[in-house]
């Protein structure tokens, strides 16, 4: 089983060092593909094996099987779909294996120093496929990630500074998370407090939780659009399963109140921001960023109910929310493709005009405002339950009246690309970036990621023991 | 190494790694700020070979030349090579003096608020974690106030000596493999914002923060 710890890992590090140094298109364009599925095969072999499997420094329980199958899902959706006319170059291809041999090596790792270094190699890679168009806007997104991302991350990492001081107190001081979490050591409580605070406040930052999110609406609308994708579903999610392992090593030595009184706080403002500028919002790609720290809102407040029920949904909710904003990125790009502008207003009567493009954005549309059958409904329900049971009434109530909002102003945008008449703007066609025609290849992983996206609320029962044992794995068994 | 020798080499780097932070928030010149960095890199390769040497362990001093060879010598070259010439105009968004108060009180306040980190050890080692938590402030103070993007590099590697000082003066450093893809990780961050210096001097035609304003809702 050990070769399924280091597959995720080994390959897309040796097949990106092979086309960034053999420098050939034709094959280059389909490795981080193959990568993808790869790390896809991984997750849904080590989830069903359903054992703890160490090599090494290499571990992988319940719950980080469950988070790289996500990652593999997601990739698959963002990458297939991003195969296209206008493919990234070569050392994109070679950047985005690095990016998923580092969220692989963070998932898979026991070591929340391996752990810090992985995410932090992810905002290296990322770096220059955020700046991938050259432009000013692009420019200064990347600028803007960089910054903020590596300080963020650098608060974090003091933070597992302090934890691994406060494992001195033992005699043996380790960052091993099982050690940390086993109970068999002890942590001198002030250094473990603010070791933790800090670490959560760091990965906080790059799961674009607000108030630290203004790198995200940047970053996403001026990435290609597979980036895009990866970065919502998987950056975001593999920052927010740091969280969780962060908080299981608060939990077993000075209480969870402290971690889940912050997730709480940023979920209800991540919300609230997501709310007020959905409403307003004018460029759909920024509309779709925005989208995103609604999700990771709502994961933090299913892990701030401190309930299993929370945190299961949360978990599942990771998964749907990944697979779907991934297909609508590529969708989102593809729009930006045929029409030449990411403005909302110049967009309309994509039914008409295109429906192939148009239907999907809907549907995916309705997924991420939490439409039943999509699994989003359940998740979001069932954490606003987790919240109630919790005693959080107050922070539920003001979750479901700003999903609400968010809910109107989303609504309201998608619909006036949606409908309307295709011909308003003649002139629009004519600014298209690249010919985009139709192709099933190109549809069937959207199509796809829809359909999961609501098959997964039928197959709940498939996923119930997984994400119970991911709940165990972290210390929640309430 | 004797115990006073390893106290006394302690608490000089110390003073000069908050002395050289204090100085940034001051400088002027981007070559200034490289050469502090330079002082600032030597000076927490000192406290890292003076911990080593006192606790006769060969894995820290080897740290301490990979601390010395990344933080004052590949660091601050990667940094040189942009920051020629003078920073852009009203880099900083306040006089001297209040950066220069700022650090201060920031300065104080760590040392107010970092007594329970020492967990009543009174080595010279653990009397200095609170100057690392100055740097940490610190560097945040360079990057809230600094508008060139040197400046705001500059800010960050002051952060990263901090948490770095913070590091070695609490645990005696990371495990070995945490600590080298540490030092390579900000040494490639580091890298990239240089790189995207020489593209928003290209794309904006001038490296202030402050021209960043593209992207908005």
């Amino acid at each position: 089983m050990t070769v399924f710890l280091w597959l995720p890992v080994l390959v897309p590090t040796v097949l990106g060092a092979i086309i960034a140094w053999r420098h050939s298109d034709a094959f280059a364009r389909f490795v981080p593909l193959v990568v993808a599925l790869v790390i896809l095969a991984c997750g849904i072999a080590l989830v069903a094996k359903g054992q703890v499997v160490t090599s090494s420094v290499l571990r992988a329980d319940a719950t980080s099987s469950y988070v790289l199958l996500c990652v593999g899902a997601v990739a698959v959706v963002a990458l297939w779909g991003g195969l296209s006319a206008q493919s990234l170059d070569v050392r994109s291809d070679a950047l985005i294996c690095a990016f998923l041999a580092a969220m692989s090596l963070a998932v898979l790792s026991d070591n929340l120093g391996v752990m810090w270094v992985a995410i932090e190699a992810t905002t290296i890679a990322t770096a220059f496929l955020v700046g991938h168009a050259g432009t000013r806007g692009a420019t200064e997104a990347a600028w803007k990630y960089v910054v903020l991302g590596s300080v963020g991350v650098a608060i974090a990492f003091l933070g597992i500074v302090l934890v691994y001081a406060s494992s001195r107190a033992s005699g043996a001081p380790t960052l091993s998370w099982v050690a940390l979490t086993s109970g068999g050591i002890s942590l001198s409580p002030h250094l473990a407090r603010a070791g933790v605070a800090l670490a959560v406040l760091g990965f906080a930052t790059k799961a674009g939780l607000a108030p630290m999110h203004s790198w995200l609406p940047d970053a996403h609308s001026q990435a290609p659009a597979p980036v895009s994708g990866l970065m919502s579903g998987v950056l975001l999610s593999v920052a927010m399963y740091a969280i969780l392992r962060v908080q299981a090593v608060g939990a077993a030595h000075i209480g969870v109140g402290l971690v889940h009184g912050m997730l709480l706080t940023f979920g209800l403002l991540s919300l609230a921001v997501a709310a007020l500028l959905t409403l307003t919002q004018r460029d759909y790609k920024r509309l779709l960023a925005y989208s995103s720290i609604e999700h990771m809102g709502i994961i933090a407040l299913g892990v701030g109910s401190g309930t299993s029920l929370g945190l299961m949904a949360a978990l599942l909710h990771m998964l749907g929310h990944g697979v779907v904003k991934a297909a609508m990125f590529v969708v989102a790009g593809r729009v930006l493709n045929v029409t030449g502008s990411s403005r909302i207003a110049s967009v309309t009567g994509l039914l008409k005009r295109r429906p192939d493009l148009g239907w999907p954005f809907l549907v995916g549309s309705a997924a991420l405002l939490g439409f039943p059958p999509f699994v989003t409904f359940f998740t979001e329900v069932a954490i606003l339950v987790a919240l109630t049971e919790a005693g959080l009434w107050w922070a539920a109530g003001a979750a479901a009246l700003l999903l609400l909002v968010t809910f109107i102003g989303i609504a309201r945008q998608v619909l006036s690309m949606a409908l309307g008449a295709p011909d308003l703007h003649p002139e629009s066609g004519d600014h298209a970036l690249v010919a985009d025609r139709p192709s099933r290849f190109r549809t069937a992983p959207v199509a796809i990621a829809l359909l999961s996206g609501a098959a997964i609320s039928f197959l709940a029962l498939v996923f119930v023991p997984v994400l119970g044992a991911a709940a165990a794995a972290l210390g929640v068994s309430r | 190494m004797n115990a006073s020798l390893t106290s006394s080499l302690v608490t000089t780097a110390v003073g000069v790694l908050l002395l050289t932070a204090v100085l940034q928030t001051w400088r002027r010149s981007a070559a200034g700020s490289v050469r502090l960095l330079v002082i600032q890199g030597l000076a927490l390769a000192t406290l890292v070979a003076a911990l080593g040497a006192s606790r006769g362990d060969v894995q820290l001093l080897v740290v301490a030349g990979v601390v010395a060879l990344v933080k004052a010598g590949l660091l601050p070259w990667a940094l040189g090579r942009t920051a020629t010439g003078r920073l852009v105009e009203r880099d900083s968004a306040v006089r001297p003096a209040i950066g220069l108060l700022g650090a201060t009180v920031l300065t104080m306040f760590a040392y107010a608020v970092s007594d329970p980190l020492r967990g009543g050890d009174q080595s010279a080692a653990a009397r200095a974690i609170p100057a690392g938590m100055a740097l940490v402030l610190i560097g945040f103070w360079i990057l809230l106030t600094r508008h060139s993007a040197v400046s705001q590099l500059v800010g960050f590697v002051v952060l990263d000596n901090g948490i770095a000082m913070v590091a070695f003066l609490t645990s005696d450093g990371l495990p070995l493999t945490v600590e080298l893809g540490a030092t390579l990780d900000v040494l490639l961050v580091v890298v990239i914002l240089r790189t995207l210096t020489t593209r928003m001097r290209n794309t904006h035609g001038s490296t202030s923060v402050d021209d960043l304003t593209e992207l908005r809702d």
